[in-house]
């Protein structure tokens, strides 16, 4: 019964994917002078709190960062493999499960990438890439408070995720598996740490963005949607939309 | 004496030419122009002012400015006056090479490598490249839009790094202004002047 009560769930989210998505392009804005309200306070936020850590954080010793940036990459490689396999994309499947498993192991916990120096690459994947690849597309454009730029189906791959992501199934919801266990808090903090170490790695590109935007907020969004068809494309396409210019 | 005017005028003029010319074979150009201006940015003895305007020549010389001026425009580059274009034209290349300048300092002492190149068609090639930063962070890939129209002066269209266009973003940018402004190229023209005179 519980069973197919989630299926349920599951499927009425996919249909209105699919529905919302048939109407709306991702250049679309899904409600932009709310979406613009909330990026004024991810923007005040991130200057309060997170550019601080970040600049901080920026301070520690190299080795510092390097292994808390492929810790947290390497417990993110655990989101990448339900969804290489949903994507039936086995070849990125044996770089996820090679890595995560040598580097967890060989590369202690995770702090060291030893799967690089032998040619593992893991791409980073989730729910949203996942529905991508099978042709859903994005829908409408906004901001969520805190998380940032989204879009309809991405949205719902952010909810999506919780479920079939293990470490997601271990810390959220409490549960065994394989012998490892944990709670919301260390969700949380991994998911924090995450934010950190990027916004931290990218601090000068946002100050640039920043500096030299005329409209922070459309140069954000651009970039997000760029970002988002690269990843679900696996490879970086550059649009030739110059051609109109040449005739 | 007037010959002799002529010959110091056109060698002046063939020296300033050939200081910022580059081989036309669009990997070579890349890789000549970003070690030349990495070089020049890395040079102690020149100030800030001196590595701007160097920057500036450089950009006007090898740069498409007009043509990602009128990408940027969007549709509106077909609908607009003559005279609203030439006024954009002139407002964007300014508020580009203002932006161009003020990024100087962000990537001047990295390591930089072109990796290949890949011809599109007789108009443009893709040039590879990757930098290096020199915090040693993640290396960063950069993918140049090489125009070659004319094989003897390949020009700068875009550059795309890590797969996100600069000029695609620039365009959606614009089109955003545009969009909450009635699709008025004048208030744009107006945008990109503030922005030029107070940044």
């Amino acid at each position: 019964m519980q069973v197919f009560k989630k299926l349920k769930i599951s499927l009425t989210i996919f249909v209105f994917v699919l529905n919302v998505s048939s109407y709306a392009e991702a250049k679309n804005e899904c409600f932009e002078s709310t979406s613009r309200a909330v990026f004024k306070f991810n923007m005040a936020l991130d200057e309060a709190i997170l550019e601080p850590i970040a600049k901080g954080y920026n301070k520690l010793p190299d080795p510092i960062k390097k292994g808390t940036s492929n810790f947290t990459s390497n417990i993110g490689i655990l989101l990448s493999i339900p969804n290489n396999l949903l994507q039936g994309n086995f070849s990125q499947l044996g770089h996820s499960v090679g890595s995560f498993a040598l580097n967890s192991t060989v590369g202690i916990f995770g702090i060291l990438n030893p799967a690089e120096k032998i040619g593992l690459n893991p791409h980073k994947e989730d729910v949203g890439q996942t529905l991508g690849t099978y042709g859903i597309n994005s829908g409408c454009y906004f901001v969520l408070p805190v998380l940032g730029p989204t879009t309809v189906r991405d949205s719902i791959g952010i909810i999506a995720d919780t479920f079939i992501d293990p470490f997601a199934h271990i810390t959220i919801r409490e549960k065994e598996l394989l012998s490892s266990s944990g709670n919301s808090l260390d969700y949380y903090s991994l998911k924090a740490t995450t934010a950190i170490d990027f916004r931290a790695d990218n601090d000068r590109n946002f100050e640039s963005l920043e500096k030299n935007s005329i409209d922070l907020y459309s140069s954000v969004k651009s970039i997000y949607l760029q970002d988002r068809e690269n990843k679900i494309k696996n490879s970086v396409e550059t649009q030739d939309e110059w051609g109109n210019l040449d005739n | 004496m007037k010959k002799i005017v002529v010959y110091f005028i056109s060698l002046f003029f063939f020296l300033q030419a050939s200081l910022y010319a580059y081989s036309t074979n669009p990997e070579n150009f890349v890789n000549e122009l970003v070690t030349d201006v990495i070089k020049r940015l890395s040079d102690k003895s020149l100030n800030q002012e001196e590595k701007e305007k160097f920057v500036e020549l450089i950009a006007v010389e090898n740069v498409d400015i007009n043509a990602l001026g009128l990408y940027t425009l969007g549709e509106l580059r077909k609908s607009s006056s003559d005279q609203d274009i030439d006024n954009y034209q002139k407002a964007f290349k300014k508020y580009f090479l203002k932006s161009l300048t003020s990024r100087l300092s962000d990537y001047s002492s990295s390591e930089f490598e072109v990796l290949n190149s890949d011809q599109k068609s007789s108009n443009y090639t893709i040039v590879s490249s990757q930098v290096e930063p020199e915090n040693g962070g993640p290396k960063i890939k950069i993918d140049w839009r090489i125009y070659t129209k004319n094989p003897e002066k390949p020009l700068i269209r875009d550059l795309i790094v890590e797969g996100l266009s600069l000029a695609r973003t620039q365009k959606e940018e614009f089109a955003s202004i545009l969009s909450s402004n009635n699709n008025d190229i004048k208030i744009l023209i107006m945008k990109l002047e503030e922005f030029s005179k107070n940044k």
